[in-house]
């Protein structure tokens, strides 16, 4: 065993899952809003666009695409915790916070689940 | 020790790139982590190296790594973290390591005069006191950040820490911003340039590590946002200009 396994542990709170979950679904956007401009763009192009919308009835991506719109939300909420703390010295109700902003999150990819279907 | 219940506990020796060495030590009703370390320093091993003065909380020489963990080990019962009957003891991270739990800490203190953690006195003459009513926003400000115990357990946790080797740290930053909400201070603006500069209160991802930690429950994160939103005001007033 070294020094390094040992610190993980050190992690195991909330705040940090927060930030965690805030950075990685940053990153789960940036990776996907370019593809999603890209189909966008082919809208002008009729026929490659309906091979695309046509893809999209499949229920797994229908999924995935409430996940997204999920995290999304989640993004979204976890960014305006952040301002709420640093701008708002709102920093007494972290948990409060935190479950709002996953509550939130999970609520708006089930209501899109919901419509999707 | 037979038929006496025992303690496995694992310690870190060495420098870094040390190992962990074990330990069997007499598992009491009531005793710290503090306890079992001097334990194992009295009893089976005089060559361990651990720092602590008072045992009770208030002089913060004695934060370890306990279980993964940064603690005060003097307050902290084994029974509140052994895991299966056991403990592993590591020094303080994001510090040089001297041999087996002590760490150096001047980078640690060397940050705090970096932050301007001190008092500078103003212009106004030595005899006259000046007034702080308790009820002020600023008094409370500095209330809530002041009873800090240098322990060095925030700055151990803190993730910004481990990856710039420039940042400040919390509890640098947490006195700064106890410093700054000190009205009598002769320069408080010489504080936000301080924090401010690269490696300061701007470079904090607000993981929360410190706060979670803290063994005297303050919250060097709130602070630290107190001194973005100081300096950012600061700025924007054109104070900052060097």
């Amino acid at each position: 065993m070294s020094r390094a396994t040992v610190i993980k542990a050190s992690r195991a709170h909330p705040g940090f899952v927060a930030a965690l979950v805030h950075r990685l679904s940053g990153l789960a956007l940036a990776i996907f809003l370019p593809v999603h401009f890209l189909v966008l763009g082919l809208a002008l192009e009729g026929e490659v666009f309906s091979g695309v919308i046509a893809w999209t009835n499949q229920p797994l991506v229908k999924v995935s695409e409430a996940l997204l719109v999920g995290t999304l939300a989640v993004h979204f909420a976890g960014g305006t915790r952040l301002l709420a703390i640093e701008f708002f010295a709102l920093e007494r109700a972290q948990a409060f916070w935190i479950s709002a902003a996953f509550a939130f999150g999970l609520g708006f990819s089930l209501l899109f689940a919901m419509r999707a279907f | 020790m037979s038929g006496e219940k025992t303690l496995g506990v694992d310690i870190w020796r060495g420098g870094a790139d040390g190992r962990y060495q074990s330990f069997e030590v007499p598992a009491r009703e009531n005793q710290t982590v503090l306890d079992v370390v001097t334990y194992v320093q009295r009893h089976l091993d005089s060559a361990l190296a651990y720092r602590f003065a008072c045992r009770v909380g208030v002089c913060g020489s004695c934060a370890m790594t306990v279980n993964g963990r940064p603690r005060w080990t003097c307050r902290t019962h084994v029974s509140r973290v052994a895991k299966a009957g056991r403990l592993t003891i590591a020094p303080l991270q994001n510090l040089p390591l001297i041999r087996d739990l002590v760490t150096d800490m001047t980078p640690f203190f060397d940050k705090w005069q970096r932050a301007r953690g001190r008092f500078v006195p103003g212009e106004g003459p030595r005899d006259q006191l000046a007034p702080v009513p308790p009820d002020k926003p600023e008094r409370a400000a500095a209330s809530a950040a002041i009873e800090c115990i240098n322990c060095g357990v925030c700055y151990s946790a803190c993730d910004v820490v481990a990856w710039r080797d420039d940042y400040l740290g919390p509890a640098a930053l947490n006195r700064a911003w106890a410093a700054w909400n000190d009205v009598r201070d002769g320069d408080r603006t010489g504080i936000l340039k301080a924090v401010s500069a690269s490696g300061g209160c701007h470079n904090c991802h607000t993981h929360q590590s410190c706060a979670a930690h803290c063994p005297v429950s303050l919250n060097p994160t709130f602070s630290i946002a107190g001194l973005k939103r100081a300096s950012i005001k600061a700025k924007l007033k054109g104070e900052l200009a060097p």
